[in-house]
């Protein structure tokens, strides 16, 4: 009995053993398979060429290039927190994960990027890889950078050396357990990041070429306008779901391949161009996050890369889920039935009272000054809340060179009944169909 | 549409009331009147991080230094009558006494200048950047002396205001707030011509004009 409970233990012991064996080479695998993943396509770094390889022309010529490209990709939007020094970074990023704060790009050797070689900063842009091998958080957003070229980097390097130093330690991100550690980084990038560089599609123009690399690559306009999955991998513009990624201070980034959302196909090309140079065309006018987009980044760029970028966004397919969209919106989920009379009733008077003066008595606006009101998408689209939050919030359309004194319009702090009846007959004036707004509707998206 | 700055500033007018005047029993300061580059620095604190209300900042956080001087030169030049007295009951009168000898006198015991020191004996405040403080609301002037005190409103250094609010005593600042929020308004609300004599007790920083 002793003898066979013996061997039944040491059997016992001997299997568990074996567990653990297998349970330790399969995580070996997988750590050596994240690991690949995390270092694949990198090469070994090497020092800075000698700087009187290249003449003094030909380097103010690359910072006033990287200047222009820092421009597109809207880096200060990030690295300068409101009011302090260009690019010493230190705003905070609010993620579902926690707040990531952004880092001094000035070329301060203690705080900044004094002591970063063309090598580091490219393994940065590219492989997500800070100087010290520390994997970086894609709030950088690394995922689009990988698309930049190796002459562009440099020149964005170029121009940030060119930059006055500023001393000012990064502050260290605030972000929860797991997503705080190395290890869980690598993981996350081991499934959605891949080193990339962009290939350019013979088929199409030059143009296209220059707006695709422009949008997806400095641009990161998926960023904000793609949708993004549990873990905050974004999809490409124009995949489905688009506009459903994290609501950004409030605001929604409509799909940019969607009709009924902020699809640029249906407009003239011009307009679109417009729109990221001045801030306002005859059918919108950029507020939030966009606003920002638009002051920081678009209103400096060449019309040429305008151009561009807007025929490249005008030839992202529809998605095929574009028309029944509006069948799972939030707004019908919790407001299937039609606006009753009385609301009805109550949001026109709204609207004579608060909105017509500007907006007009058939929601025609004022061509420059005001938005139209009447096939506006901001009022149709499924989603509400950036109806509610241009109402909510009103504001200034971004200052640029065209529109430097802009018309504003106040903040209307309505009680959620009154909000919902006003947005609701807008989705129902003129000729609109969008499915009614409710008191819900506006606390959830207020 | 017409094309003036009545026109351009309705966030601010709605408000700020009609023509920058706001009532004294909300929270919401008066505008008009006070002096043009003590509300351009205003606009640039709010838009540069300096002041965080989050409606002001969201309207002007794209906004040019150009275009902020022009909306800070509309509201400057509006000599309105002044809102209604408050009808709020009155605060008790040892405050109202201890808040008239700060405001007239200031704590030389605490390094304490008197408010009439810069904002002028008649506290209709003093040009170019020196506010009037009659006509505002109680509840703004006591969250304004607090948020000096925490840093959560301040100016480009050295800041004056920020200091004097740490040699206040505790419970000075209401006591300010109430007896500053409870006198008579002079119906010509502008601001007095600076006076050579004598200097300011303290030095204000202030970001450069626009021209």
């Amino acid at each position: 009995m002793t003898a066979r409970r013996g061997w039944a233990s040491a059997g016992r012991a001997a299997l568990a053993v074996l567990v653990v064996l297998v349970v330790l080479v399969i995580s070996a695998g997988l750590a050596a398979a994240v690991l690949w993943r995390n270092l694949q396509g990198e090469t070994a770094l090497q020092p800075d060429p000698p700087a009187a390889a290249t003449s003094t022309a030909s380097r103010a010529e690359q910072v006033r290039r990287g200047a222009y490209l820092a421009r597109a990709g809207h880096c200060a939007g990030c690295h300068t927190a409101r009011g302090g020094a260009a690019y010493a970074g230190g705003r905070a990023i609010a993620t579902p994960f926690g707040t990531v704060y952004a880092s001094n790009l000035t070329p301060d050797p203690g705080t900044g990027l004094g002591h970063w070689t063309a090598d580091n900063f490219w393994r940065a842009l590219h492989h997500g890889r800070s100087r010290d091998g520390r994997l970086l958080y894609p709030a950088f957003p690394y995922p689009n950078f990988s698309l930049v070229n190796r002459a562009d980097a440099d020149a964005l390097l170029a121009y940030l050396r060119s930059l006055p130093p500023v001393l000012q330690a990064n502050r260290p991100h605030a972000l929860r357990w797991p997503f705080s550690t190395q290890a869980a980084l690598a993981v996350w990038r081991a499934l959605w990041f891949r080193p990339g560089g962009f290939v350019a599609d013979s088929s199409r123009s030059a143009d296209w070429n220059r707006g695709a690399y422009l949008v997806n690559g400095l641009g990161h306009c998926s960023a904000c306008h793609a949708a993004r999955n549990l873990l905050g991998a974004s999809a490409a513009l124009g995949d489905p779901g688009a506009g459903d990624g994290w609501p950004l201070q409030g605001w929604r980034a409509p799909s940019l391949a969607d009709p009924a959302e902020a699809g640029l196909a249906a407009w003239p090309l011009d307009d679109g161009v417009r729109l990221l140079q001045t801030g306002i065309n005859p059918h919108a006018v950029v507020q939030g996050p966009m606003a920002e987009v638009v002051a920081g980044s678009t209103q400096h760029l060449l019309p040429a890369d305008l151009r561009a970028m807007v025929a490249y966004l005008q030839s992202l397919p529809a998605p095929k889920a574009a028309a029944t969209a509006a069948a799972t919106s939030p707004a019908t989920a919790t407001a299937a039935a039609p606006a009753a009379g009385t609301a009805m009733a109550r949001g026109s008077q709204l609207y004579t009272r608060h909105c017509a003066a500007c907006h007009g008595d058939q929601g025609q606006g004022a061509p420059g000054i005001y938005p139209s009101l009447a096939g506006n998408r901001k009022v149709t689209m499924a989603n509400p809340r950036n109806l509610i939050q241009a109402i909510s919030n009103g504001g200034f359309a971004p200052a640029t060179d065209a529109n430097p004194r802009p018309y504003g319009m106040p903040a209307f702090d309505l009680p959620q009944d009154d909000m919902a009846a006003l947005a609701s007959w807008l989705r129902a004036s003129w000729g609109h169909q969008a499915a009614p707004v409710s008191a819900l509707d506006v606390l959830l998206h207020r | 549409m017409p094309d003036t700055l009545a026109q351009r500033l309705q966030p601010c007018l709605a408000c700020h009331g009609a023509q920058g005047r706001s009532t004294r029993e909300g929270y919401l300061p008066r505008i008009a009147g006070k002096p043009a580059v003590y509300l351009y620095q205003q606009l640039l604190n709010f838009r540069d991080g300096r002041r965080n209300n989050t409606p002001m900042v969201g309207f002007l956080l794209h906004q040019r230094d150009a275009y902020l001087w022009e909306m800070a030169g509309y509201f400057a030049t509006l000599d309105l009558p002044p809102a209604a007295a408050p009808t709020s009951a009155p605060a008790p009168a040892a405050l109202l006494a201890r808040g008239e000898v700060l405001v007239r006198q200031g704590d030389p015991s605490r390094q304490l200048p008197a408010c009439m020191a810069c904002h002028g004996n008649r506290l209709a405040g003093t040009q170019p950047a020196v506010p009037g403080l009659l006509g505002l609301p109680q509840d703004y002037l006591t969250a304004q002396l607090g948020a000096w005190l925490t840093g959560s409103r301040r100016s480009v250094a050295p800041d004056c205001m920020a200091e004097i609010s740490r040699r206040l005593a505790p419970g000075d600042a209401s006591a300010v707030a109430a007896w500053l929020a409870a006198q008579p308004v002079p119906a010509h609300g502008l601001a007095d011509s600076p006076s050579a004599e004598p200097p300011p007790p303290l030095p204000c920083g202030r970001a450069p004009d626009v021209p």
